[in-house]
């Protein structure tokens, strides 16, 4: 049965008056996440936005347990949770490694890629809000071209994002997937769907930043709406090497109706001061990814 | 608990080799661990182990020496007992991570084979890196032989583990005059060492999903102080536990290592302090002066963390004169780590002897009985003559 608000289930493992942002996609990401893993799993964080959301101590805003870990340790640190666990001959729980862009793309990339690489059977949720929010907004591996932020001012960034979700394909793991905190039962069927596999399965999940990005609180299942009818984000997933658009980004290929990247661009502060210049090259950028997303998807 | 004793038998084996004995015998839960000169045989013997089957561990060739201590941290976290191996530029680039170990509590064990630090590259022994992790919330023990590589191997794992402690642990080897050198040595039964290890159960396992904890969440200005004045105290308890476990292994071998131990120190005049292999280099030193009549002693500092003042100070207060020796160099500051500590000590217990510095063994220098008798002739004139020139000063090192 495929999930739907309904019948989706209402014991909350994030609980409310956490200190997250309001607007916060994460919030909404992380919520589902963990219902998703119906509270038998082992968090591990790294230092970073989602460190703030489950509290200060002696309060924690989550009910399940979680070792807090260094900025680039999260792959390693899971591995670690994987060991233990087996050693000591515990089943049935899943290793949840949740870490941001910067976490992921920049400083952590070593430890997941070594764990990736050893087929640490864990989860990898990176959850992007393309910069460095928690530190107050600065570039990072996954800040796109032509965004301003703390280290990228009045210019904006004069790099394209890398992307991580093709690096760990590319590390022949058993599940890759992205998703998106606006379309929050496809990522809760992603995470089932990861739950049940064996090794290292990898979901990128685009999370808006209102105030890192520049748009009303209010706005965040817009942005991140407007972010997959743009192409700027493509929902799918690859299982065994098969690749399958999935929600929104299935529909709007099957339909053809893709809209301009200006669209999305122009509704965030961050990119107020982007050249025409740079939206062309962000519109050839977002064509050439999707263009090899419907050469991909062969069940369309 | 009064222990019995238990034969051992006769072996002959390199430290780091010692080392992988010792940890066969234990079995750990898990082993996450990365190769580096001159630490590389502990990790090739043991995966030799895990292969064959003669020890349950899961064992993780991690990428990197940051991602051992962070697996280590996540598998001791998660109710695991855990081990590992590094030396130099390893414990350098685990830095941040040997404090997440120590202010989460979690009682890790890392077998150090000491090693310098580049620049420029050097592979050989000084101990610029364990003391350069002194106050990251470790115990620190220093082996004098390989057969106490061996000795404090299983001994650091009872003292990481008590519950007046639970801070992570080490002992420290000479790289390559202990770790490749073959020296005899006298293995326990594998049932004698397991037992007096023990078991060990976490108190928070994270694995407890019913009960679920959070190990190291954000802790700012309200309690962060009382936490680490927690860990102070720890360590505090555990000078009593090295003393205790040392006590009972004792029991068990017929090895008693304490804190400290002295040689030929107590009618002692002129003495050297020392850790690590130069104190079986320093014995010979002191015999010879010994049997030309001059009255010289040695204290060793086999536990460093937590510094056991009052015993130095107590050891040391009536000297005449005394050389601390140190195979590490604390750029610009007035003497070195274990000098500093020793003065500490008697500073604070009242006594101010004659005393000065010397750096020695830097990058593998070798290091030999007749410098260490020259140290002693100095001595002799220092305490006729008074210091004259630097505190500080050097072993056999071109000027």
């Amino acid at each position: 049965m495929k999930t739907n608000a309904v019948n989706l289930t209402e014991t909350e493992y994030l609980l409310p008056g956490n200190r997250a942002c309001p607007g916060c996609a994460l919030s909404l990401a992380y919520r589902h996440i963990l219902k998703a893993l119906e509270g038998q799993v082992i968090v591990t964080v790294p230092a970073s936005c989602l460190t703030v959301l489950h509290g200060m101590y002696p309060v924690t805003s989550v009910n399940v347990p979680c070792v807090n870990t260094p900025f680039p340790s999260t792959g390693a640190s899971a591995t670690g949770l994987v060991a233990g666990l087996k050693a000591l001959g515990k089943k049935g729980l899943t290793v949840l490694a949740i870490a941001g862009d910067g976490g992921t793309h920049d400083i952590g990339i070593q430890a997941l890629s070594g764990a990736a690489e050893r087929q640490e059977d864990f989860i990898y949720i990176c959850y992007d809000n393309e910069g460095y929010m928690n530190t107050g907004n600065q570039r990072s591996g996954s800040t796109p071209l032509g965004a301003i932020s703390g280290t990228t001012p009045i210019l904006g960034k004069q790099q394209n994002q890398k992307d991580m979700t093709a690096i760990m394909e590319a590390h022949s793991i058993p599940y890759v997937a992205t998703a998106n905190a606006s379309y929050p039962l496809d990522l809760y069927e992603k995470v089932r769907k990861a739950k049940a596999i064996e090794g290292t399965r990898f979901i990128h999940v685009f999370t808006p930043c209102p105030p890192g990005w520049g748009f009303p609180y209010s706005d965040t299942i817009k942005i991140g709406e407007l972010a997959v009818k743009t192409g700027w984000v493509v929902l799918y997933e690859v299982e065994d090497g098969t690749f399958r658009l999935t929600s929104a980004s299935e529909s709007i290929a099957r339909r053809g109706n893709l809209r301009p990247v200006r669209d999305y661009l122009r509704e965030q502060g961050r990119f107020k001061n982007i050249t025409e210049e740079q939206i062309n090259e962000l519109q050839d950028w977002v064509n050439a990814r999707w263009s090899r997303c419907l050469d991909r998807a062969t069940s369309l | 608990m009064t222990l019995q004793k238990v034969k051992g038998t006769p072996v002959a084996l390199e430290g780091d080799r010692a080392v992988a004995e010792a940890m066969r015998q234990m079995n750990p839960d898990v082993v996450a661990a990365y190769p580096i000169t001159p630490q590389t045989e502990i990790v090739m013997r043991f995966s030799d182990f895990v292969a064959s089957g003669e020890v349950e561990t899961e064992f993780i060739p991690v990428e990197s020496e940051h991602a051992s201590m962070s697996a280590c941290i996540g598998a001791c976290a998660a109710g695991g007992r855990v081990q590992t191996a590094s030396a130099g530029a390893g414990i350098a680039l685990m830095w941040e991570v040997l404090w997440v170990a120590s202010g989460s509590r979690l009682p890790i064990v890392m077998h150090v084979v000491n090693r310098s630090l580049s620049a420029p590259l050097n592979i050989h022994c000084d101990h610029s890196d364990s003391m350069g992790m002194r106050d990251a919330g470790w115990i620190q023990l220093y082996d004098e032989d390989v057969q106490e590589v061996y000795d404090n191997a299983i001994q650091v794992v009872r003292i990481a583990e008590h519950p007046d402690v639970l801070l992570p642990a080490l002992h420290a080897l000479d790289g390559f005059i202990l770790g490749h050198s073959v020296e005899r040595l006298e293995l326990l039964p594998d049932e004698a060492v397991q037992e007096f290890i023990g078991t060990y159960t976490s108190a928070y396992p994270l694995l407890d999903v019913d009960h679920p904890v959070t190990y190291g969440p954000m802790d700012l200005q309200d309690y962060f102080f009382e936490h680490k004045r927690q860990q102070a105290e720890a360590m505090v308890h555990a000078l009593d536990v090295v003393a205790q476990v040392g006590d009972e292994y004792g029991q068990l071998t017929g090895r008693y290592h304490g804190l400290i131990e002295g040689y030929r120190l107590e009618d002692a005049d002129y003495v050297t302090v020392a850790l690590g292999s130069t104190v079986g280099t320093a014995k010979t030193a002191v015999d010879q002066m010994r049997d030309e009549g001059i009255k010289v002693g040695l204290l060793k500092v086999r536990c460093f963390r937590p510094f056991p003042a009052t015993a130095v100070a107590r050891a040391l207060g009536d000297k005449k004169a005394i050389a601390v020796l140190d195979r590490s160099l604390s750029f610009g500051a007035q003497v070195n780590p274990l000098c500093l500590e020793v003065i500490a000590a008697l500073s604070t217990h009242g006594f101010a002897p004659k005393l000065v510095n010397y750096v020695y063994g830097l990058g593998g220098r070798d290091t030999v009985p007749a410098q260490i008798c020259d140290i002693y002739q100095e001595l002799i004139r220092i305490d006729s003559d008074g210091i004259t020139g630097p505190i500080l000063r050097y072993v056999a090192v071109r000027d």
